[in-house]
């Protein structure tokens, strides 16, 4: 770590060499029912370790850092999650009998939905579009938007929450 | 992406970095936050006219000791707080000691006091205004802090915006020194911390939001 704060690149790919399988071990302790997200967290918490190299003091324990880093990127893993769950939960429940109704066809929906997007600022719907609809990542979203990481995040929360309260009004 | 080629990427020209440069940021935002904050006294308040007669007296030095250590304290928190995975003990402690100290010395001065005089000691003149001017005083610091602090990297987020809400409430009651006429112990240990209380709470309010990285 030290090496990579004087911009040695070899000795610093080799650092995260070796953080990777620590990483890897340190989430799947963690995270029982989401496998899936181990990987993006390490690559998330590397980028973390890169971004933020500057704050690494010489005199501390190199771990007590990482793993400092570690905690915070899965609890805002965590964090984030509680909030899309809370925002699924009561469309699954309350809109049941909406999916029960004839279902109206596909393009309609689309319609709709674009009609409703239309309604949020740009700030909000452009993040909405390019990573729920377009699949695309943050990152990449925030390339094509100009925002940054965290404003595509936000955007899209925020994004999502108005649009389910429109949707629940509208009934 | 693949993780080997993440790591291939990130070390591919990597830039050397300077660790103290947080230290550097910090104590940058300490100083511009004291200084935004006088002209905000000048324009407000103005510098209290007797300023010169109690700067000999040695309650004004134990006053403005009291502050200052809080900042100094503060900072050291701060500092530790945007650090990943510093301790704190130390410094919490280093934040506490003014406080206590300040609380003896505000004991055995109402102790001391007579029964009837005792009220005045505690309320001064100016017991109504001096904790939110001191908040107000402090918004330059705050802001300042902030942005430093989000810069660098902390983890506790409530706690660090806490942290530097504190540490710009000890530069605001830093500035008002400068106008305040209040000597008396018992004023200074209520009033003084609750108006870097003040910061405080704001600060551990708005952290969560304000400081993700």
């Amino acid at each position: 770590m030290i090496a990579a704060q004087r911009g040695d690149g070899v000795a610093y790919a080799e650092f995260l060499r070796e953080l990777s399988p620590l990483l890897r071990g340190f989430y799947r302790r963690r995270l029982f029912n989401l496998q899936d997200d181990i990987e993006d967290l390490v690559q998330e918490t590397l980028l973390a370790v890169h971004n933020k190299r500057h704050t690494y003091d010489p005199l501390q324990p190199v771990t007590a850092w990482l793993y400092a880093i570690a905690r915070y990127k899965l609890v805002d893993l965590l964090r984030a999650r509680a909030g899309r769950d809370a925002l699924h939960e009561p469309l699954d429940e309350s809109h049941e009998d909406l999916f029960a109704d004839p279902a109206p066809d596909a393009e309609e929906a689309r319609r709709d939905l674009g009609a409703l997007l239309q309604q949020l600022p740009d700030k909000q719907r452009l993040p909405i579009e390019y990573v729920k609809l377009q699949g695309l990542s943050v990152r990449e979203a925030a390339q094509r938007t100009g925002l940054s990481e965290s404003a595509v995040k936000i955007g899209v929360f925020r994004g999502l929450r108005v649009l389910a309260q429109r949707i629940r009004g509208a009934r | 992406m693949n993780t080997d080629r993440l790591i291939i990427a990130l070390a591919a020209g990597v830039e050397p970095v300077d660790p103290s440069a947080g230290r550097w940021r910090l104590a940058l935002s300490t100083v511009a936050g004291f200084a935004a904050g006088l002209p905000l006294l000048l324009l407000l308040l103005g510098i209290n006219p007797a300023l010169a007669q109690a700067a000999v007296l040695p309650m004004f030095w134990v006053k403005f000791a009291f502050v200052a250590a809080l900042a100094v304290a503060g900072w050291w928190t701060v500092a530790r707080l945007s650090r990943p995975g510093a301790a704190l003990g130390r410094p919490a402690i280093a934040l506490a000691m003014p406080v206590l100290a300040m609380a003896m010395l505000a004991l055995s001065a109402l102790t001391l006091a007579q029964a009837d005089q005792r009220l005045a000691l505690l309320l001064g003149s100016s017991w109504s205004a001096c904790p939110s001017l001191i908040a107000l005083l402090s918004l330059p610091a705050f802001v300042l802090t902030l942005w430093a602090v989000k810069g660098l990297a902390p983890t506790r987020l409530r706690l660090a915006g806490a942290g530097a809400g504190m540490l710009a409430g000890a530069i605001g009651a830093l500035v008002y020194l400068l106008y305040c006429p209040e000597l008396a112990p018992p004023f200074l240990v209520v009033w003084y911390t609750l108006g870097m209380l003040i910061p405080a709470a704001a600060g551990a309010m708005v952290g969560p939001r304000l400081l993700r990285w």
